[in-house]
């Protein structure tokens, strides 16, 4: 069970948050010119990768409040919390190969 | 020369122990009595009586006596105690002996020593790996299914509810060390003593690990007082926690690890019952260090699973924890050192060794010399050919060994009554798995070892595949330290190993089966039957990859998740396969690492303490007068029971009271969410499938939600209380998968627009008043709304005050007759409850239940969502076309609308249903078909989803979707469950008052 640190409300237990998935996806501004298959992207298609994925997380028993997070799908490891609707911060990287560094015991 | 060994109860040795001969204990085990001593295990204590078989495996139902002598042990399963205390598969290796404990053997009739079933063994042939899914394919797997159940499983599910208790406990600490053996007591002592919170787990009943089992010396002293030294400077320490009987079971992310605490098991039924049994501690550690030792791994030989071999390691542990030699005569057959220190200590203690037998060929280092000084005979070069006696061993036939499992000509017979056995050792590396590390195969010790982890975890000892006493002791006060530095401790001084009595071990020799024996003779996983032949099997049909093998043969996945058997397992794949075994692999670990009781994962949240109860402002109301409860989220009436009467016959009367007079509902649970703010339109706009711009101050909407995709999730009546304030209505079950909803779209999506949301469900009691004289009712009430019919319309809403209280009535129905909604702050609830009550007597007024009000919204054919639709409905499956045309905006979902899938004229479209005969009850789930009696398998058409006998109509109506069902009007189907159909028409949903008068009235 992660650790996560609320923008609002600092290092709480996984199980107070509520996970949706891959974040930055933009509605589109006007859905009637999408074509279908544009459509279905929108509604279906996401992004799986072994490494950092950038995903919507909601602190369910806590604040309520949305807010995304940078997390590595190997390790686990949070490499950043930041608000909706702000840029994925410079620092994180999502185009590496998923390769994952890990430390010897 | 197989001269017969005696029998008969063995005898406790004068050795240096760990029991207290002077404090017996009596227990039963299949019904006989028998004496152990205080500091026993149910298995030493039996051991010592001379019961040499404990158990009867899985599928074959061959006898078997204990392999090891703790967490490993495959075989010794046993069902303790009855009714609140029934604990199946408890390990007789781990149960402490207390005073009146009861066993009985399992997966054995009439019992273990007599199991008729044994006649199994005869068809071993006819079940390897998988002939489940091979012959029991005609005429269905239900055929047999009954049959192998009762024949195979272990111990019986308990019947009665568990009488004990069971809590949970959160704990932080900068240390966590896994294991209290050199390693882990070593790493907590250097850990501690610097401000930090240390806590170690030990999950034996006392600390020391495998030191426990062994005749060691650390420091020229006997291994116990450098224990008992560590123990007491530990517990000196305040911030040091040391939790005996507490097994770490699972290792998740972010050092969160979980540990069941065994507080009373051992005292057993008798212990105090106020107290928990077992208590879950939910672990954040900032470092932990694992020193969970390793787990000696059996010989593959044929009949290697004959009662009398043992573990060299379990024989060791007999002799020096329990003062029990496990035979009078033994033969030690090993592939390295270490099983020499077995034959030397039971040498010692005066038990005859008939003979260190050794795989390897060419050994000489001190354990060999020492073999000689004792005139202990060595058999080099060997290995066992035959095992003698099929209830016991009586004896061993070896043959040479030419290396790699091959065998020569035969050798020796030794008669014996047991055989210590070692295989070498399998470092405990589960927990480290767990948290995500990665594994390598050190071909020298021939086991995996821990080679990275991303989470901040180190490995001590045994478990690292360090198999020195004294190296133990170095890693174990390197590590904790370490630990220690790194969770932010300065001070930390090192410390210098003891020195320990090691000597210099000659390198293993990798054995892991018999080329020349018969496969199906020799045993791998002892406990669910898994042998060489069924390895072999899966090979032949190509299941190579590890995970493969182990799903297809059930290596490793008994209770004891494979503990001695993983590793010879899937070493027999790689040797099959002509593959290296670190190209094999070996499974991912999960957790957890030791079967917990499930009540000790439920903890204190089982009965009332599950859930909380939401109880509606009246409750104590509605008990009062007869109401049949259940838990809808909210404990809701589904009818009012008068005396004499049945559920069906107040449903009845409560619906025709309803049609007839007055009928008064608490609908409390009534969704409500305001949403307020400049553009809170324009937010419900885009929510809405309809208009929510148009809608009038003061005015209700009926509407339905969608979600991205099409689908319909909710639908209620929105009402607009100012231009930027509405009040959002939504199914009772709804609210507050709505109101997220409702925030979801505000937070990530829409961030520009100005509202605000807030779900308002139990802040505001309802009491809806329904029925032709429900207008006449509520003018008896002290208010100021005129409720006249043209001042208040169908579908508008008024602000006022009733009763001198606040509150806001809406003019909507979800029966078909006049309805009023009157909400009021929920702390007046039940107080305009009574008046309404009070005041409605003059017209027979009847409060009726959710049961009930289904019935009404039945006939009246309004839609339930979740009930009459499902999840591919939509808007247009419910005849919505018209509405969505006329709306211009954009709203969620609606793309998703034009797709061809979701314009198909065939799909399944919300319709109702009437029977051909009027009392004729219509199957709800039931499928819609074109017979009466389809041959099956029959395409359906759609199913019924709600259903009920009118009594207004005198009909048996229903509602359901059917293909294409909105032009199908006046058509003849059949509705099929179970076998039955029954015959009916498909109708408009409105089955009664069509025209809306009665709403409107």
């Amino acid at each position: 069970m992660m650790q996560i640190e609320c923008p609002w409300c600092g290092k709480r237990d996984e199980e107070e948050f509520t996970c949706a998935g891959q974040s930055h996806i933009q509605r589109p501004q006007n859905p009637r010119q999408n074509s279908d298959s544009e459509w279905a992207s929108y509604l279906f298609e996401r992004s799986n990768p072994k490494g950092v994925h950038l995903e919507r997380w909601r602190h369910t028993f806590g604040c309520r409040q949305w807010f995304n997070l940078a997390r590595h799908t190997v390790s686990h490891e949070i490499l950043a919390v930041y608000p909706m609707g702000a840029a994925v911060p410079e620092h994180i990287s999502t185009a590496g190969d998923g390769a994952v560094e890990e430390v010897v015991a | 020369m197989s001269e017969k060994v005696g029998s008969g109860p063995l005898q406790r040795l004068d050795t240096r122990h760990r029991v207290d001969t002077g404090k017996p204990i009596r227990f039963t085990f299949d019904g006989k009595t028998y004496t152990g001593c205080a500091g026993d295990t149910l298995a030493s204590a039996l051991l010592a009586n001379g019961v040499k078989r404990l158990g009867r495996s899985f599928k074959l139902h061959r006898p078997r006596g204990l392999l090891g002598a703790g967490r490993e042990e495959p075989n010794a399963l046993v069902q303790l105690e009855s009714g609140g205390f029934d604990e199946p598969n408890a390990r007789a290796t781990l149960v402490p002996l207390y005073e009146g404990l009861k066993a009985r053997g399992q997966n054995a009739w009439p019992s273990v020593e007599r199991d008729v079933l044994a006649l199994l063994g005869v068809l071993q042939r006819l079940l390897p790996a998988s002939f489940y899914y091979k012959s029991m394919m005609w005429p269905s797997w239900r055929f047999y299914e009954g049959a192998v159940r009762r024949l195979a499983g272990l111990g019986k599910v308990p019947q009665a509810r568990d009488a004990q208790q069971y809590h949970k406990r959160n704990l932080h600490c900068e240390v966590l060390v896994v294991g209290g053996g050199a390693a882990g007591l070593a790493a907590a002592l250097a850990a501690a003593g610097s401000g930090l919170r240390v806590v170690l787990m030990d999950d034996q009943e006392e600390f020391g690990g495998s030191l426990l089992g062994e005749n060691r010396f650390i420091g020229g002293r006997p291994a116990a007082e450098w224990i008992a030294a560590t123990l007491q400077r530990l517990s000196a320490m305040a911030d040091v926690i040391l939790l005996p009987r507490t097994s770490v079971v699972a290792y998740y992310e972010h050092n969160f690890l979980a540990a069941v605490e065994r507080v009373s098991n051992h005292r057993g039924p008798g212990a105090d019952l106020r107290r928990a049994r077992e208590r879950l501690w939910r672990v954040r550690a900032a470092q932990v260090v694992i020193a969970t030792g390793a787990i000696e791994r059996p010989l593959v030989f044929a009949d290697n699973d004959r009662p009398g071999i043992m573990l060299a390691s379990a024989v060791q542990t007999y002799l020096n924890r329990y003062g029990v030699a496990a035979g009078r005569q033994v033969v030690v057959l090993t592939n390295n050192d270490s099983a020499y220190r077995t034959a030397l200590e039971l040498h010692a203690a005066g038990v005859q060794v008939a003979a260190v037998v050794d795989s390897r060929g060419d050994v000489n280092g001190p354990y060999q010399q020492a073999l000689q000084d004792r005139r202990i005979p060595l058999l080099a070069g060997r290995m066992v050919r035959r095992v003698k006696g099929r209830r016991e061993v009586r004896a061993v036939t070896l043959a040479e060994h030419l290396g790699g499992g091959k065998l020569g000509g035969d050798k020796e017979t030794l008669t014996c009554d047991l055989v210590a056995v070692s295989g070498g050792w399998t470092p405990t590396v589960h927990l480290y798995s767990q948290a995500g590390g990665r594994l390598d195969f050190d071909a020298g010790k021939a086991c995996f070892v821990p080679a990275g982890c991303a989470q901040a975890v180190a490995v001590a000892g045994a478990a690292k595949g360090e198999f020195g006493l004294r190296g133990c002791l170095a890693e174990g006060y390197r590590l904790g330290a370490a630990a220690a530095r790194a969770a932010g401790a300065a001070q930390i001084a090192d410390i210098t190993a003891e020195s320990c009595d090691d000597w210099p071990q000659a390198p293993l020799q990798a054995y892991w089966f018999t080329r020349d024996a018969a496969a199906e003779k020799q045993w791998l996983d002892f406990q669910y039957d898994v042998r060489v032949s069924d390895i072999e099997l899966a090979w032949r049909e190509n299941f190579v990859s590890v995970e493969h093998v182990k799903r297809y043969t059930t290596a490793g996945m008994s209770v004891d998740q494979g503990k001695t058997s993983n590793i010879n397992a899937l070493a027999v794949m790689a040797e099959l396969s002509g593959r290296p075994i670190a190209d094999v692999g070996t499974t991912r670990f999960r957790p957890p690492y030791h079967p917990a009781t499930i009540g000790t994962f439920a903890g204190r949240e089982v009965g009332e303490g599950y859930a909380p109860r939401l109880l509606l402002p009246a409750h104590s109301w509605h008990l009062a007068h007869g109401a049949v409860m259940e838990d809808m989220g909210w404990q809701r009436p589904q009818c009012y029971l008068r005396a004499g009467e049945d559920f069906d016959a107040a449903v009845r009367r409560e619906v025709l009271a309803v049609r007839r007079s007055a009928g008064m509902f608490d609908g409390s649970p009534l969704g409500k969410i305001e949403v307020k703010g400049p553009d809170a339109a324009t937010f419900l706009n885009r929510l809405y499938v309809n208009n929510a711009i148009t809608v009038k101050v003061n005015a209700g909407r009926y509407g339905l939600m969608c979600n991205e995709n099409g689908v319909v999730i909710d639908d209620g009546v929105f009402v607009r209380l100012a231009d930027d304030h509405f009040m959002v209505h939504t199914t009772s079950g709804g609210a507050v998968r709505i109101y997220q909803w409702m925030e979801e779209w505000l937070q990530c999506e829409w961030l520009d627009l100005q509202v605000i949301v807030n779900n308002v469900t139990s802040q505001w009691a309802n009491v809806t008043v329904s029925g032709p004289h429900a207008r006449k009712v509520l003018q008896q009430l002290d208010s100021d709304i005129d409720f006249d019919a043209a001042a208040f319309p169908h579908m508008q809403f008024r602000r006022g005050s009733i009763c001198g209280v606040e509150a806001r009535v809406l003019r909507a129905s979800f029966t078909g007759e006049i309805s009023y909604e009157i909400s009021v702050p929920a702390r007046y609830g039940l107080g305009l409850w009574e008046a309404v009550y009070e005041l409605g007597q003059a017209f027979d007024i009847t409060p009726y239940g959710v049961e009930s009000l289904m019935v009404l919204r039945m006939e009246k054919g309004y839609l339930h969502v979740g009930a009459d639709t499902d999840g591919t409905t939509n808007p247009l499956d419910l005849g919505w076309a018209a509405p969505i045309d006329r709306k211009k905006d954009d709203f969620i979902g609606r793309r998703s609308l034009s797709r061809v899938n979701d314009l198909r004229r065939d799909r399944l479209q919300f319709v109702g249903i009437e029977a051909v005969q009027a009392q004729a009850p219509l199957p709800v789930g039931g499928h819609m078909v074109s017979c009466a009696n389809p041959v099956l398998p029959e395409q359906t058409q759609g199913y019924l989803t709600s259903a009920c006998i009118s009594p207004t109509l005198k009909k048996s109506i229903g509602l359901g979707l059917v293909a294409g069902g909105r032009a199908r009007m006046g058509e003849a189907i059949h509705i099929y469950a179970d076998g039955n159909s029954v015959a009916a028409k498909i109708v408009s949903p409105t089955h009664y008052d069509a025209e809306g008068v009665r709403l409107n009235g």
